[in-house]
């Protein structure tokens, strides 16, 4: 029988076929998104909100159960185009990834998305999903931060669904053991209330304060706090990065020398939200800065929350007096390659009518964006924090809007990230990013 | 045509003498294997082929996407840019603080990869070599073992990627038992080495596997004999063992290079993205796919992919690597169709499978 050797040529392609296979992986997806570009959608052309028929809410997971309730809820009272719920995974940047690929590849049955506040900007400018009109969609019984989150170059392009802020969660009991009878407001005072907790017995290892500082944009959530509540900005009204002055150095210099001087303990640059619940629910920590979802969970009696009932809620300090937070939440969008976007707008409607969100809000928790229920007698029943949360939103402060917003916060995170390690200074760090951000958002 | 061979073949299969199944197919020549493999090659036509020629398009092309200042829109496609996207590997300015000091984003990514394969591929080797010498004694309990060597090697590497990132945390078992708190998960030089423990414990397992099919084809006679010569155990083992296992060893060595090379899952899953210590090629390329720059994405995936070519080729050309044993029959030396001359010479396993039967 024959047998035909192969040459050496051929064995080495054969010995990089794992090669192969992986620039396939890495390409593949460069190769698809980017050739069926130019859907032209997001046009200044108004668009047709009027087609009936079944479409699909792409969210991330339902963790409360509570949208498949109310999904079944607006079928049946719209026979004529009913929703079924497109899950997405619980990573927000997957579930961005996901809605870019659905996109695309001209989905038509993506038509209303969940997206993340800090979207907008990229998902606007590719015509990714449609301004929205203001006629049929108005803003004026929403809070004005969450409305400002989802409006791009003055049109509105997502109806805020869920908001969020960040709170001062701090031990009643231990500030009130050392005679403190007020949660601090500024950085100052926080550390002053620490040194005098520590110093009596049993407390020394408490640690002071935390945030989230590991590098991923929690961290630029935190940056932005700090210099926001130095009175200074990132990104100036007017759109132009101005993140090098005198102030917000001041702001984020604070946040540095805490780490430094252990007022924020080690550990905590390798935190995100879980692992600093984690600490101030073991009763490790004094002051912790996080979302309203702690609450509940640092409130659950089953023995997993060792501080039950000795915990309070303030805003945010700042450095020279009340802070500011960061804007978080999530808008309704309609994709602009959805089939039956009448469908789609009137589901947008019933999940953000008042109804629909209370009974949202009372079964996730998640932060109301209509100003009424935030005195709502049944909400501040269940969430007594919730006058505190309007007041953290109402100050709130959206993340820069930008079109790269990528290379935006990975660019803050980097300034962010390398000062506290000490690996830069911040008069160094913050003129690298001025130059950086100058670059990105034209 | 068809026809023609279907009727012309059978008639070369009896014309032989030997006694062959009547199949029009299976003529022993290039056509049976054509056909067994054409699902195969159309799969890795479609899932490789296809998207590499993509890919080494899209590296020549870039998004057009300047935001218009009066709407914010932009204008959607692309533009075909030329070596633009290369040149920027020397050209861009995107300095980052990595192991290796300042510099291109790029360069510090390429030396990550590069740094983090020589050191695991060192290190599991010797592993490695150290397990399958284990595995190939006779003692009490030895599947066991065998079957626990191999555990790590059967988890999926983003399981194992959480799973030592439970490890690493500043609160995590490593920094227990070693106690001090070192910040494995920030992004530190240590970051680098938690890659590297996670890395070499996943994969020695597949270095060991490979060493000990290699180990278990040294006739025990060797040994014998060597014994009686009065050689000692480290003798055994580098005049021995080593020498008779190497080609084994150095294409279990060359798989595990290549996949280390594009390591993806164990720095992103673990340490994270925008780790500068540890972001290797791949982890690069896919933030800047996350960034929508695809072009650019599609040119550092080609570089990484001449990389790993190279690498492959000196593998085979300098060390010798017998990816699918063609070193046996080579020696022998033996004409084709001329099977009737009985040597004594080994035989491989494809001469093995393919023989007259």
């Amino acid at each position: 029988m024959s047998f035909v050797r192969p040459k050496r040529g051929v064995l080495v392609v054969a010995a990089s076929l794992s090669a192969v296979l992986l620039a396939a992986a890495c390409g593949g997806s460069g190769g698809s998104s980017s050739g069926s570009g130019g859907s032209g959608s997001g046009s200044a052309a108004a668009v047709d909100l009027t087609k009936q028929g079944p479409t699909e809410y792409w969210a991330g997971k339902d963790t409360s159960g509570n949208l498949a309730k109310l999904i079944s809820q607006f079928n049946a009272q719209h026979p004529q185009g009913k929703v079924t719920f497109h899950e997405l995974p619980d990573n927000a940047d997957q579930q961005q990834q996901q809605m870019i690929q659905a996109t695309t590849t001209k989905n038509p049955n993506m038509g209303v998305i969940s997206m993340d506040v800090v979207w907008t900007a990229q998902f606007a400018a590719n015509g990714y999903v449609v301004a929205l009109p203001k006629d049929q969609f108005p803003t004026d019984k929403f809070l004005p931060a969450t409305v400002s989150s989802a409006t791009y170059f003055n049109k509105l392009y997502g109806y805020p669904a869920s908001s969020d802020g960040g709170l001062l969660y701090y031990r009643k009991d231990l500030l009130q053991k050392a005679g403190i009878s007020d949660p601090p407001t500024t950085w100052s005072q926080l550390m002053q209330d620490c040194d005098k907790i520590k110093a009596q017995a049993g407390n020394a290892s408490l640690g002071c304060y935390a945030g989230q500082f590991q590098k991923y944009e929690g961290l630029t959530v935190n940056f932005a706090e700090a210099v926001n509540g130095a009175g200074a900005v990132i990104v100036g009204e007017d759109g132009k990065p101005n993140v090098n002055t005198d102030q917000a150095k001041q702001g984020w210099s604070q946040i540095v020398s805490m780490y430094q001087k252990g007022y924020i303990p080690k550990a905590a640059i390798t935190w995100q939200e879980e692992q600093g619940r984690q600490a101030f629910q073991s009763g490790q920590l004094i002051f912790l800065r996080n979302w309203p979802y702690v609450y509940a969970l640092a409130s659950k009696d089953d023995g997993s929350s060792k501080i039950v009932g000795k915990f309070g809620v303030a805003p945010l300090p700042g450095l020279n007096g009340p802070g500011v937070s960061s804007l978080g939440g999530h808008n309704m969008a309609i994709a602009a390659n959805a089939a039956n976007k009448g469908t789609a707008a009137d589901f947008i409607k019933f999940m953000t009518s008042e109804q629909t969100m209370k009974s949202n809000v009372l079964a996730t928790s998640a932060a109301p964006t209509l100003t009424s229920l935030y005195t709502d007698s049944d909400i501040t029943k269940k969430y007594p924090y919730m006058p505190i949360l309007l007041k953290s939103i109402e100050t709130a402060k959206p993340r820069p809007k930008a079109v790269d917003y990528t290379d935006v916060t990975l660019a803050i995170e980097d300034a962010g990230y390398s000062t506290l390690q000490g690996q830069q200074q911040v008069d160094q760090a913050f003129s690298t990013l001025q130059t950086k951000l100058q670059g990105l958002i034209k | 045509m068809a026809t023609a061979t279907a009727v012309s073949k059978p008639s070369t299969a009896t014309g032989d003498g030997h006694k062959r199944k009547k199949n029009a197919f299976s003529d022993g020549q290039g056509r049976l294997a054509w056909m067994l493999l054409a699902p195969t090659l159309l799969v890795i036509f479609v899932m490789a082929g296809i998207p590499v020629v993509m890919s080494i398009r899209e590296s020549f092309f870039a998004n057009d996407n300047a935001p218009d200042p009066t709407t914010g829109l932009i204008k959607q496609g692309e533009s075909f840019v030329g070596i633009k996207n290369f040149a920027q590997i020397f050209t861009s300015t995107d300095v980052v603080q990595g192991n290796w000091g300042t510099m291109n984003r790029f360069w510090n990514a390429f030396l990550n990869t590069s740094m983090i394969t020589i050191v695991c591929v060192v290190i599991e080797t010797v592993l490695g070599v150290a397990m399958a010498l284990i595995m190939s004694k006779a003692f009490r309990g030895r599947g066991f073992v065998r079957a626990g060597i191999l555990v790590p090697w059967a988890i999926p590497t983003i399981v194992s990627a959480l799973m030592w990132k439970l490890i690493f945390d500043a609160n995590g078992v490593m920094n227990k038992i070693l106690g001090q708190q070192i910040l494995w998960l920030s992004d530190t030089f240590s970051s680098f080495w938690a890659i590297v423990i996670a890395d070499s414990w996943k994969t020695a397992p597949f270095i060991g596997l490979l060493t000990l099919a290699g180990l278990q084809t040294i006739p025990a006679e060797v040994y014998e004999a060597a014994k009686v010569d009065g050689a000692s155990a480290i003798q055994q083992f580098t005049q021995i063992t080593l020498p008779m296992v190497k080609p084994t060893l150095v294409v279990a060595v060359l798989f595990r290079t290549l996949d280390t090379l594009r390591m993806f899952d164990l720095p992103y899953g673990m340490i994270g993205p925008g780790k500068y210590r540890v972001e290797t090629l791949s982890v690069f390329a896919y933030q800047e796919t996350q960034a929508t720059r695809f072009g650019s994405a599609a040119a550092y995936s080609m570089v990484l992919f001449i990389y790993v070519l190279l690498v492959a080729y000196l593998f085979v050309r300098v060390l010798g690597a017998d990816v699918i044993g063609e070193k046996a029959p080579k020696k022998k030396k033996v004409k084709k169709n001329d099977r009737n001359d009985t040597q004594a010479a080994p035989v491989s396993g494809i001469e093995l499978a393919g023989g007259a039967h």
